[in-house]
């Protein structure tokens, strides 16, 4: 191949296939390429839809996309070593439609997302890795480089989609390596049991879903999560903690997951079913301070491999669309324009994401991740607080009340002083606000 | 003692034999200079084992391309870590 694209997408996942999408569908030239067998193949999530990003650009997605089932509840559990207290929240308004969120297979969801870039115009190749990047004399970015056979392509741009391990920026030293403190590592299993069965079991109907967020103890004091999400036939069920916590201790990945489902709360949830497939993926959760560069001459970053991640809220794929489809609308009214694909043109695409939701959004979180770092005691000593209070308010063995909340809140104040407590509340709320 | 192999087990993969994607730059590294060893920890496939000699074996065929040992490799840098050629390694059934 010596022809010469508009742009170069390079992956398939959202942020890619929104990206390529949005610039075929304009008339450019695109070709995407994708080193799994089919768009979908290399990729995971849990996975949660959220409709917004992707109606922006394919209004009718619904009836035509793989979806699982629309949430209509969503619990969150804050878990000790054998209990859980939780919050519920169930709406009839969540089954109105058009649906907001829905559960999604990703393998099955990218190859549908495949298609319609396919149907757009986008020549769309599998099977094949990029290697590096290519550089004419003055650096700038002309083209890619992959693992066929003369496989050297040329292009005015350069899409990075290319996910949380980037190793084409980096190699190309526009970012340096991850830092273990900016990445999760999370694990999931898919378990299939019968549709009436998951039904009854979570108490909806035929199309309805379920989102359970876990926290606490799960995670054995590392700074993570984890997560259950309803399929149509099968649930999702995972855990994710920071890579550096996971470097300070020595549970395997596999045992937190494992000891995850053997909580009293999961597994009646699991019961019966057959687990399929066991995955394990980074999240770049490093937020708003850990954004790389994401533009230069010939080329601009877009989804996981520029940190687009809002951790807080447990959304990637919405940022990682909203990511693609903004860097390629600047690639097409700079070729309208006449422009050039310099830094200083491309950099139009940084402006467009101040003024979206997602550097907003990112930026109203930034402290986060530092404060859970350094206060481990939202990990550990809190869920259990929370959970031992509730016990022993339930729990009727001839002792009043008033004694109880007096033996709750010296508890608190033994485990966390006054001082500590007030201080956890000033940081929650000045991270949150 | 959970067995990462019976979950790898219902996994799909394509191996490219003779050619490992991920592998150790300098294993005398780990045997002598890493007092860690985090990768025998932290690998979700399970790819590192510690042998009862001090050194770390990896065999690279379950792996699940997360990008895990590279980053932990924070010290040392030890890990060579490239993608499979296309179509190769893991393909995930439902990712």
């Amino acid at each position: 191949m010596s022809e010469k694209f508009d742009a170069i997408v390079v992956g398939a996942g959202p942020s890619g296939n929104a990206a390529a999408y949005t610039l075929a569908k304009a008339g450019l030239n695109v070709l995407q390429l994708e080193r799994g067998e089919s768009a979908g193949s290399k990729n995971v999530q849990g996975a949660i839809l959220y409709a917004d990003a992707l109606e922006r650009m394919i209004p009718d997605f619904r009836d035509s996309a793989p979806l699982e089932r629309h949430i209509i509840e969503q619990r969150m559990w804050v878990m000790d070593d054998d209990s859980f207290v939780g919050t519920h929240y169930r709406s009839e308004g969540f089954n109105k439609e058009p649906f907001n969120r829905y559960t999604i297979i990703r393998a099955q969801f990218d190859k549908w997302f495949s298609g319609k870039v396919q149907e757009a115009g986008a020549l769309v190749v599998c099977e094949t890795t990029v290697t590096s990047l290519l550089r004419d004399d003055k650096n700038r970015v002309v083209g890619v480089q992959v693992d066929r056979e003369g496989g050297t392509i040329y292009a005015d741009v350069v899409i990075l989609a290319d996910g949380v391990n980037s190793l084409l920026a980096k190699k190309a030293d526009f970012h340096p390596e991850l830092e273990p403190k900016n990445v999760a590592l999370a694990v999931k299993e898919i378990h299939f049991m019968p549709q009436e069965i998951l039904q009854e079991r979570f108490n909806i109907g035929e199309e309805e879903g379920v989102v359970i967020e876990l926290f606490g103890k799960i995670t054995n004091g590392m700074m993570g999560t984890g997560f259950l999400y309803t399929n149509k036939e099968s649930i999702a069920i995972g855990v994710g903690c920071m890579l550096s916590d996971f470097k300070d201790q020595k549970t395997t990945p596999y045992a937190l997951l494992e000891q995850l489902k053997e909580h009293p709360s999961i597994k009646p949830l699991l019961a019966g079913g057959e687990m399929k497939e066991y995955t394990a993926h980074l999240i770049p959760e490093g937020g708003y301070k850990a954004i790389p560069k994401i533009v230069g001459d010939g080329w601009m970053i877009v989804g996981d491999s520029g940190m687009f991640v809002n951790a807080v809220h447990r959304e990637g794929s919405n940022l990682a669309m909203t990511t693609g489809r903004l860097a390629a609308e600047t690639v097409i009214e700079m070729k309208e324009a006449g422009k050039d694909m310099t830094a200083a043109n491309l950099a139009e695409y940084r402006k467009k994401l101040d003024d979206s939701f997602v550097m907003k959004d990112l930026k109203k979180y930034q402290e986060m991740p530092e404060i859970f770092h350094h206060n481990r005691q939202f990990f550990t000593t809190y869920p259990e607080l929370v959970n031992r209070s509730a016990h022993s308010m339930l729990h009727v063995d001839g002792v009043d009340k008033k004694t109880k909340e007096r033996e709750i809140f010296s508890s608190f104040k033994h485990k966390r002083s006054l001082f500590g407590l007030m201080g956890d509340a000033y940081k929650l709320w000045r991270a949150f606000r | 003692m959970i067995k990462v192999e019976e979950k790898l087990f219902q996994n799909r993969y394509r191996v490219d034999a003779g050619r490992p994607h991920v592998n150790i730059k300098q294993p005398d590294v780990c045997a002598h200079e890493c007092k860690t060893q985090q990768c025998t920890v932290c690998c979700p496939a399970g790819c590192y084992t510690l042998e009862g000699n001090g050194r770390v074996v990896l065999i690279a065929d379950g792996c699940l391309e997360c990008g895990t040992c590279r980053i932990i490799c924070d010290e040392h840098r030890n890990v060579d870590w490239e993608y499979p050629r296309g179509g190769y390694g893991i393909l995930f059934k439902f990712g």
